[in-house]
């Protein structure tokens, strides 16, 4: 009695569990597998409006060339074990081929590995750390759309170069946070400039910032640098406002995008400095792509971390229509190879080229935000002030010390 | 320019002020939670996430009713007070005669419904409030510019929390209240009627977070995280103070957001745990914590 | 010898057989997710169900076990087995020293302390930078255990992790009977009682928080090997969270409630994970629903119904 009761409960407990077990797919179909930051300080970022970009490219390329696709996305809540877990699944039992966006670069670290150990493609958007195509370098692995010494460069060196010669930053403490602020100083310091001191603040959790910009005031310097992203740049921007310290100091947003300026609104926004590689209205291929993409995200507009999950994609189909989608289910590392060789070409960053240790090299602009009066429709919030072509805009090959490049 | 400790002496008096201030919203907070469980006995696990109801309050009053932000400095509280009135009487009066931990893990179990529902529908960035334009500015002190609004925020708190303080010590209300967590059943013997007395006084707890919310909207984006970065702290603070005693955590509330203040200049990457530090070191040596009365 | 009564010799039973058959029909991977953490609910069901104490600072011990583990293993090149006692014994290392601080208040008092160092560990894996902070430790190799068994393979490490369950569930059931698990239940029922009869009730009360807080700290240590990665997440207060969850869920205080917490929690996250958000809204409202109406949870309603205790 007791025995076939017991059992009935955990047995009706494992026939819950049961979709986890599933047939594999019978015919050569490919499955990409969109990974971010769905409920948290990201999901404007990524979040849903990359898989509405990655669904976009698939619609152009696979269904007129008749290929079988199949996107599935999931939350990795900015946890690395919590990714890890859902990417060897998909991996694993799920028969997903390519890994694509995850920001949060302690994440984004964690998944290099896993993609290498299975042999799959991973194609990060949304992270920024510029060790993923260093001392983490992998051939399985393609930096698509931006990197921290990007945006030091860019944002950093134009700022110096227009006399923001000695900086101050608010970092958030920890990886990405660190690693931008030490690249930015690095740069700033190459070209002539100054540092004269830092607030690194506990992440996450630190919404006022009211003390460390105070300090940032008192220290005198031109430039505040803000190496940290999402709500704390929204926040600490606010703030900054509120204390006057745009008064005295140019501020300079190391990593923001599109969609948290729409989220802090051109009242208070105005005249900051970011860098992107992508802007929906920079040219007429831009404009054409976003109109195309715009339906499926009507409230979001795409900044580069969509645009970039959508040329991804679109490269991804071209080079596996191109092997054959057998060949390129078969071994991600030829896959990644092929990519690399094949010149990268849509409407959202033009004609690109794949390095060697994997880093994309889209070009980057550096914008400054509009003026209330100057911005004439929804989302015209940026003007062009400089641009750097890509083969310029990234770290050189040999300063990164990736392993699989030989030397 | 006067040192201390290395530090010129402008910036730390500035750092003292700006603790100052975020000690009147930890004490703000703080009132409410010690109000709940000193006069209730139940540990408001939910208290974050009815603050930031507070101020999604006040931020959909703007943006739905084109109501601005001082009226909804009263319709705020007045509202998501009488949600707090509707979860407990449906909900949480239901606890009452049990062990502490339930009621603890009930309202954790609230908070985690409330904020993930607003994290569904307004995701994590976060929505703007502008401060209103009749505070806006600042003004220069000297040793540093302070924003008229956040001036304003600490007035604001001294004189809610001097009224609670007041009605619940010094007012016959609040002696009937004291009497009623006492002994209930004597109480109701003399006619009052308890379990309304203890409802309206759950509303009240949860207005003061409210109000604390709407106040804060404007210096912190609206997201539905706002309450996790302070829940921790205000627990915190109503621990230290004596959990039940109203005057112990107003003024440990001021006073630990003086001591995170300091702790922000010498040693900013502690700042978030100093305060877990002073409860730490309270608790094994004052077991009641600065002012608790009860057991 | 465990103190088993026939139903709950039965109820094991089921449990080693299905231990046993589940891994060739369902993912290997998932299901030593939940051996992990059922491993982690039962040392936190020794605390709260048999001693009384509640503890909101578990993380600490199950996060600081997988940050040693990882680090000998992946720096050390250590055996497998070394690994996890090491882990285990840092937890007991810290239970001790945390404790002891704890032990002197009770109740909500001692919650608060708890989950105030909880969280100044949780600082100090933050800054130390032997955790790698945000990343974490990664890469954590698999490695061999008692030098012959290559763990790489998913299915000999799944043999490992239920050894490692069943060994620490029967180790959970041998000290509660006992008799220094009968002082336990006494000083849980009348401690004023226990004390006049000559008990020194804060010692007993902190050797059970030691024991748990090693048991904590084997899981925290087998769940790093299992996925190559000790993370913040480990010590976390919503880590201390979900273990309280997964119990109060099984059932408190019952054999075999917190592995059906852990079997339903987990399997819960999996596959809520594609709805993002749902899954923190769904947590919550388990737990009011199981505060309100269920508070004996899955395992001790079931009990309660059938009139068994299990």
């Amino acid at each position: 009695m007791t025995i076939s009761r017991r059992t009935l409960l955990t047995t009706a407990t494992a026939a819950t569990a049961l979709p986890l077990v599933r047939a594999r797919a019978q015919t050569p179909s490919l499955k990409i597998g969109v990974l971010n930051d769905q409920s948290g300080p990201y999901m404007n970022t990524g979040g849903a409006t990359s898989v509405a970009c990655t669904k976009q490219a698939v619609e152009e390329f696979a269904n007129a060339q008749g290929m079988k696709v199949e996107v599935i996305s999931a939350d990795h809540q900015n946890k690395p074990d919590l990714a890890v877990s859902i990417t060897r699944q998909w991996f694993d039992r799920d028969g997903v081929d390519m890994l694509l966006d995850v920001p949060t670069s302690s994440v984004a670290l964690a998944l290099q590995s896993v993609a290498r150990e299975k042999n799959k493609v991973y194609i990060n958007s949304g992270a920024a750390s510029s060790t993923l195509t260093g001392e983490q370098c992998s051939p399985n692995f393609i930096h698509w759309t931006y990197d921290t010494w990007m945006l030091a460069k860019s944002t950093g060196g134009a700022m110096v170069k227009a006399g923001g010669d000695s900086w101050y930053f608010l970092t958030a403490d920890y990886a990405f946070g660190k690693q931008l602020q030490a690249d930015t100083s690095a740069l700033i310091k190459a070209s002539g400039g100054k540092v004269l001191g830092a607030a690194q603040y506990p992440f996450p959790g630190t919404s006022d910032f009211s003390s460390f910009l105070v300090q940032a005031q008192s220290s005198g310097a031109k430039v505040l640098g803000l190496a940290n992203a999402g709500a704390d740049t929204v926040n600490s921007i606010k703030q900054a406002n509120e204390f006057g310290v745009n008064r005295s100091m140019k501020v300079a947003a190391l990593l923001m995008f599109i969609t948290d300026v729409h989220v802090l609104g051109l009242d208070t926004a105005k005249g900051l400095n970011l860098t992107e590689s992508f802007y929906w209205d920079l040219n007429d291929r831009t404009r054409a792509f976003t109109k195309r993409v715009l339906p499926k995200t009507p409230t979001n507009y795409p900044n580069m971390d969509h645009a970039g999950c959508y040329s991804a994609t679109l490269h991804y189909l071209k080079v596996a229509h191109d092997m054959g989608v057998a060949e390129a289910k078969k071994s991600g590392v030829e896959t990644v190879a092929r990519m690399k060789k094949m010149p990268v070409e849509d409407d959202c960053f033009g004609k690109t080229q794949i390095r060697e240790d994997g880093r994309n090299l889209t070009p980057s602009f550096l914008f400054e935000v509009k003026q209330p009066s100057e911005s004439k429709g929804p989302w015209d919030y940026f003007k062009l002030v400089a641009s750097t072509p890509g083969d310029e805009a990234y770290r050189p090959l040999a300063d990164g010390h990736c392993s699989i490049v030989k030397a | 320019m006067i040192m201390i400790f290395g530090i010129p002496g402008p910036l730390l008096f500035g750092q003292l002020l700006l603790g100052l201030i975020n000690g009147a919203f930890y004490a703000m907070l703080s009132l409410g939670l010690a109000v709940i469980f000193g006069m209730l006995n139940i540990i408001n696990f939910a208290h974050g996430a009815l603050f930031m109801m507070g101020s999604f309050a006040a931020w959909m009053l703007l943006n739905y009713l084109g109501i601005g932000y001082f009226p909804a400095l009263i319709l705020s509280p007045v509202i998501i007070g009488i949600f707090g009135i509707v979860m407990e009487k449906t909900v949480i009066s239901r606890l009452y005669k049990l062990d502490h931990l339930y009621g603890l893990l009930l309202t954790f179990g609230l908070s985690l419904v409330i904020e993930g529902l607003f994290r569904n529908y307004y995701g994590s960035s976060g929505l703007p409030y502008q401060i209103p334009s009749v505070l806006q500015g600042a003004t220069n002190l000297g040793f540093m510019f302070l924003p008229i609004y956040r001036g304003w925020v600490v007035l604001a708190a001294l004189v809610v929390c001097f009224a609670t303080w007041f009605a619940i010590e010094k007012t016959s209300l609040g002696a009937t209240l004291r009497a009623a967590t006492e002994n209930a059943p004597l109480v109701q013997a003399f006619g009052v009627d308890v379990p309304r007395l203890i409802t309206l006084t759950y509303g009240g707890g949860v207005a003061l977070a409210a109000f604390a919310g709407v106040l804060a909207a404007p210096i912190y984006s609206v997201n539905p995280n706002m309450g996790d970065n302070f829940i921790n702290t205000v627990f915190a603070v109503v621990v230290i103070g004596g959990m039940g005693s109203i005057l112990g955590s107003i003024l440990t509330g001021f006073g630990l957001g003086v001591v995170e203040g300091l702790t922000k200049v010498f040693y900013p990457e502690a700042s978030a745990t100093v305060v877990f530090l002073v409860m730490v070191i309270v608790l094994l040596t004052l077991p009641h914590g600065l002012f608790g009365k009860r057991a | 010898m465990f103190g088993f009564s026939r139903p709950q010799w039965i109820g094991f039973l089921a449990m080693v057989a299905l231990i046993v058959v589940c891994p060739y029909v369902l993912y290997p991977v998932f299901l030593m997710r939940v051996l992990c953490a059922a491993l982690f609910a039962c040392s936190f069901n020794l605390m709260i169900g048999y001693v009384g104490l509640l503890s909101f600072g578990q993380a600490a011990f199950f996060g600081m076990g997988s940050y040693v583990t990882a680090w000998t293993m992946k720096f050390w090149h250590v055996d497998a087995v070394i690994a996890i006692a090491l882990g285990g014994a840092t937890g007991a290392v810290l239970g001790v020293c945390l404790g002891y601080l704890a032990i002197r208040r009770s109740g909500i008092y001692f919650a608060m302390i708890t989950l105030a160092l909880a969280q100044m560990v949780y600082f100090f894996c933050l800054e130390a930078p032997f955790t790698g902070g945000e990343d974490g430790i990664q890469q954590v190799p698999r490695g061999h255990l008692l030098g012959f068994i290559n763990l790489n393979d998913d299915m000999a490490m799944y043999w490992v992790v239920a050894a490692v369950f069943i060994s620490g569930f029967l180790l959970i059931h041998r000290i509660i009977h006992s008799p220094f698990g009968q002082v336990l239940k006494a000083i849980r029922e009348n401690e004023p009682r226990a004390t006049s009869l000559g008990y020194r009730t804060d010692d007993y009360k902190l050797i059970a928080f030691t024991l748990s807080c090693m048991l904590a700290g084997v899981a925290g240590g087998t769940k790093a090997i299992v996925f190559g990665i000790a993370t913040l997440t480990d010590v976390h207060y919503s880590t201390s969270g979900e273990v309280v969850l997964t119990t109060l869920l099984g059932g408190l205080g019952t054999v075999f409630g917190p592995v059906m917490g852990a079997v339903v929690v987990s399997a819960m996250e999996n596959y809520l994970a594609q709805f993002g958000s749902w899954v923190t809204v769904t947590q919550g409202a388990i737990f009011v629903v199981c505060v309100l109406a269920f508070r004996r949870g899955i395992v001790g309603e079931f009990g309660a119904w059938r009139k068994l205790a299990l």
